[in-house]
């Protein structure tokens, strides 16, 4: 069981990076990633709503969606889901414990409609993981996108001082830059 | 039916929701692995395209202002489930080589920000035009880019070999990095042509060249805010 999980953990961080190389959360990675301080941030609190959401909707479609014989409304539900567990978790999170609010608020209204959340709940129904082993996968997944965003941020910010040609300014830059770690990524495929 | 028509070029060339908005990057990025991926995933964004703005048209002045963005999703989300039940069942092979991405149709920003910008304020004739007209512009780009990366990556378009014995396919193009290598490419002619187009005083605003307002980001702007806004405002009046 325990070496499963760390499979798991090792495959979804790494070996199947959620951004590199299945090109979910494409939009906070290009987007947020101009320094690394909010790099940071943007990907601590992705890992925190994605552990929390891909328990959600374990939860919620083994003991409703299942027992029901309604599996197949899972992605109305699961958008449906994520979408209120944010703004929950944001309510909360200004309530009850500001410091962390401060720090993570910014982030969580941007991770709405991300699509690595979506992306990794259908995963879990997908591969037909149990609710613990859904959990460990959705918090790989989001250490392995918090791993390439950081990264990204730091070449990002090397990069101010370089001279790139002028149509390369920009998007097509960092484009490039992610390609280049794509491929170094390619090289935890021998891992498994 | 000259709106019609207007309509369907507006969403294949002037307004091609790949090479001049950037929208919906992500299956663009994930699917084009091959030319016939690319068409399928097209033109299955362009049903559920087509589909939901009709619906919302039809259902426009019912539903309430504060809680149309939810509205939207439920509406688009109920589509590509039914896309997908017909893809597994019809086109088992689709299915199949698109896998997750075809429930991630939900989240495609080409479909939201259609339904927020078009069909929400449209009757429902040019709604559907707009709708097949968007999809058609997103297919055809899809299909590019595909033939593209399988006639590099595997020297093949559409499953025909193309290029000479002697070619020797970098397999990278057909590999995630060869997917970011293409975009960069792309945004980087598209860059081009907007400096060259802005020198010559030409207006070029329409042109998003990936920085911001479109889908890459549109957590940053858009579609992520209006959402979060509205959901906050049904959540106050609750």
């Amino acid at each position: 069981m325990i070496k499963e999980l760390l499979v798991i953990l090792v495959a979804s961080s790494l070996v199947n990076n959620v951004v590199l190389s299945q090109f979910l959360g494409l939009c906070p990675f290009l987007g947020v990633s101009k320094k690394t301080e909010t790099a940071t941030g943007m990907g601590v609190a992705v890992i925190f709503v994605i552990t929390l959401a891909s328990a959600v909707a374990g939860v919620i479609y083994q003991f409703i969606l299942v027992p029901f014989d309604i599996a197949y409304l899972q992605t109305i539900v699961f958008i449906l889901v994520i979408a209120a567990l944010v703004q929950f978790v944001e309510m909360f999170l200004k309530k009850f414990i500001p410091g962390l609010y401060q720090s993570l608020g910014v982030y969580l209204p941007l991770i709405t409609t991300n699509c690595a959340v979506l992306g990794v709940a259908l995963t879990n129904v997908q591969k037909s993981y149990g609710i613990l082993t859904g959990v460990v996968n959705g918090f790989a997944t989001a250490v392995g996108f918090t791993i390439s965003i950081v990264i990204l941020a730091g070449i990002r910010e090397k990069l101010t001082y370089n001279d790139i040609p002028e149509s390369f300014q920009g998007m097509p830059i960092v484009l490039v830059t992610a390609g280049l770690m794509a491929i170094a990524f390619c090289g935890f495929s021998g891992l498994l | 039916m000259n709106s019609a028509k207007e309509r369907l070029v507006n969403g294949i060339v002037k307004e091609n929701p790949t090479f001049v908005l950037m929208l919906g990057m992500c299956p663009t990025l994930a699917v084009t692995t091959s030319a016939i991926n690319g068409l399928g995933m097209g033109l299955t964004t362009m049903v559920v395209l087509a589909l939901s703005n009709v619906f919302i048209s039809l259902l426009r002045n019912i539903i309430p202002d504060k809680v149309r963005i939810p509205a939207f999703i439920v509406i688009i989300a109920s589509f590509v489930t039914m896309v997908e039940l017909l893809l597994q069942g019809f086109i088992p092979f689709l299915y199949d080589a698109l896998g997750i991405y075809i429930p991630l149709i939900v989240v495609n920003c080409i479909i939201l920000g259609r339904a927020e910008a078009y069909a929400y304020k449209n009757p429902v004739i040019p709604s559907l035009f707009d709708g097949i007209g968007m999809g058609l512009g997103f297919s055809v780009a899809l299909t590019c880019i595909g033939a593209v990366r399988e006639l590099l990556g595997a020297g093949e378009i559409f499953g025909v070999h193309i290029m000479p014995e002697s070619y020797v396919p970098v397999s990278i193009f057909i590999m995630a990095p060869g997917a970011f290598f293409v975009l960069a490419t792309l945004t980087a002619i598209q860059n081009k042509v907007k400096i060259a187009g802005e020198r010559k005083g030409k207006d070029m605003s329409k042109i998003q060249s990936g920085c911001n307002s479109d889908c890459m980001n549109c957590s940053d702007s858009g579609c992520a805010h209006r959402l979060y806004d509205e959901k906050a405002g049904e959540g106050d009046k609750k």
